[in-house]
């Protein structure tokens, strides 16, 4: 899956499309492992940009609360941002909100994150 | 295959992991909503009371999903009953019997998911098995089965010892992933993931099949296990599903507790082509309110995730029946 990384000083946005469900959840876990990986204290914060995200299923869910119990093992910050309406609904339903940091969009979740690359994120 | 006939399903208990009762603050909290509600109407009988109650009240606020743990009864119009789990539910069940049957002469059959103490709980209080001329034949896949159910007779947890139980009481190992044709209906169990073990069960009577399947965590990214599953809930009529947990929980701070949640119920219902989802094995947390607003919840989730065929959504209260 391609995530087509965008850096903005030292938070990387990352933009998966489409699906994710048991056919793809797998290479969505494979495309995120080198961004959690440096996903840590002084190092990248990182966001996911779900704006193009249409759908989610538990397979999916459990990807990103890997994802979150790794950032906060390593210090780092992960956030979601830009949910479309039935995605929101599901983060909700499955209580996701609860447990990760939701932003209404990639530069609100770039304010909180890391003033610096809100600054970059603005200028580009 | 055992002839075709309409099934019925009865809940006596579907608390999950121990009993509840309602408290005083909850009972006068729904008083007062029904009763301001109720404010200017004119309600003088009994029926216009009833009436007003299941037609303008949320079920929460007129009902409860009650507090028993785990017993279910299947109802295939044959003479022999049919359970599954032992839970305090069964005290209720056991007493319906009584008041219906009469005391002695009755045959029950009760299917195990396993043997942790709030599926078991309810053996000693049902009243059937303290009069001879009953008999009880209860079915596992656990080696322990028999010893579970003799230990919490045992002093110093009960003052009837097994021994002195009047009523004819049999112990029947199954094996999982196998057929077996008991009461009417055909029988599959199936290993779950749960401390200890637990066991699912699919009956089925003609073209009616209800699958039991509570106390059973389930890994959305172990595929074969996914697929399994589906496979054991393939076309079912109805799934009584465990959905203790909200999926977070499931998968964050009780991961590896051995309970599982709406959504991946629903999923794996819809991979199954079932048409009913029971959320079952409710949290001892939640009141009325919790509860309905997961059935609102799961609803709503089935209707944005429908692919082809929908799943009818219901949440399990003490004294539900459905009929298949």
């Amino acid at each position: 899956m391609e995530l087509t990384p965008k850096r903005y000083v030292d938070t990387v946005v990352l933009s998966p499309v489409g699906r994710i469900d048991h056919s793809t959840s797998e290479d969505f876990k494979t495309a995120l492992a080198p961004h959690m990986a440096r996903c840590a204290e002084g190092q990248d914060r990182v966001i996911l940009d779900f704006g193009g995200v249409e759908y989610i299923s538990s397979v999916g869910l459990r990807v990103l609360m890997l994802a979150s119990k790794q950032a906060k093992a390593q210090r780092g910050s992960l956030g979601v941002a830009a949910l479309q309406p039935a995605v929101r609904e599901i983060f909700d339903i499955s209580r996701f909100t609860m447990v990760l940091d939701v932003f209404p969009s990639v530069r609100e979740g770039l304010a909180r994150l890391s003033p610096k690359a809100l600054t970059a994120f603005d200028a580009a | 295959m055992p002839p075709d006939r309409p099934l019925r399903v009865k809940f006596w208990g579907t608390r999950g992991s121990i009993p509840v009762a309602m408290t005083s603050a909850e009972v006068r909290r729904k008083l007062i909503s029904t009763l301001m509600r109720a404010s200017g109407r004119r309600l003088e009988t009994p029926e216009q009371a009833a009436a007003f109650l299941e037609r303008e009240l949320d079920f929460s606020i007129s009902h409860t999903f009650g507090g028993n743990s785990s017993c279910v009864e299947i109802v295939t119009g044959q003479r022999d009953y049919v359970i599954c789990d032992f839970g305090s539910g069964a005290r209720v069940f056991g007493n319906e019997v009584l008041a219906t049957r009469g005391p002695s002469g009755q045959r029950f059959h009760a299917f195990m998911s396993h043997l942790h103490l709030d599926h078991i709980m309810g053996f000693p209080f049902f009243m059937p098995i303290y009069t001879a001329g009953n008999t009880v034949r209860i079915y596992g896949c656990h080696a322990e089965l028999e010893q579970a159910f003799r230990g919490q007779h045992a002093a110093p947890f009960f003052p009837v010892d097994f021994g002195r139980l009047p009523a004819t009481i049999e112990f029947v190992r199954l094996e999982p992933d196998r057929d077996y044709d008991i009461a009417g209906l055909r029988v599959r169990p199936k290993l779950q993931r749960h401390g200890g073990d637990s066991y699912g069960y699919r009956f089925q009577a003609g073209d009616k099949v209800v699958v039991y399947s509570t106390d059973a965590e389930h890994k959305q990214d172990d595929l074969t296990e996914i697929k399994a599953f589906a496979e054991f809930f393939r076309d079912a009529d109805l799934v009584v599903f465990d959905s203790q947990y909200s999926l977070a929980e499931a998968t964050s701070i009780k991961e590896d507790w051995g309970h599982s949640s709406n959504v991946v119920g629903l999923e794996l219902c819809q991979m199954a082509g079932a048409k009913r989802l029971c959320l079952y094995h409710h949290e001892p947390v939640s009141d009325d309110e919790r509860i309905a607003a997961l059935l609102a919840e799961t609803r709503r989730l089935e209707e944005i995730t429908r692919a082809e065929r929908r799943v009818e959504i219901l949440a399990a209260y003490d004294g539900m029946e459905i009929s298949l």
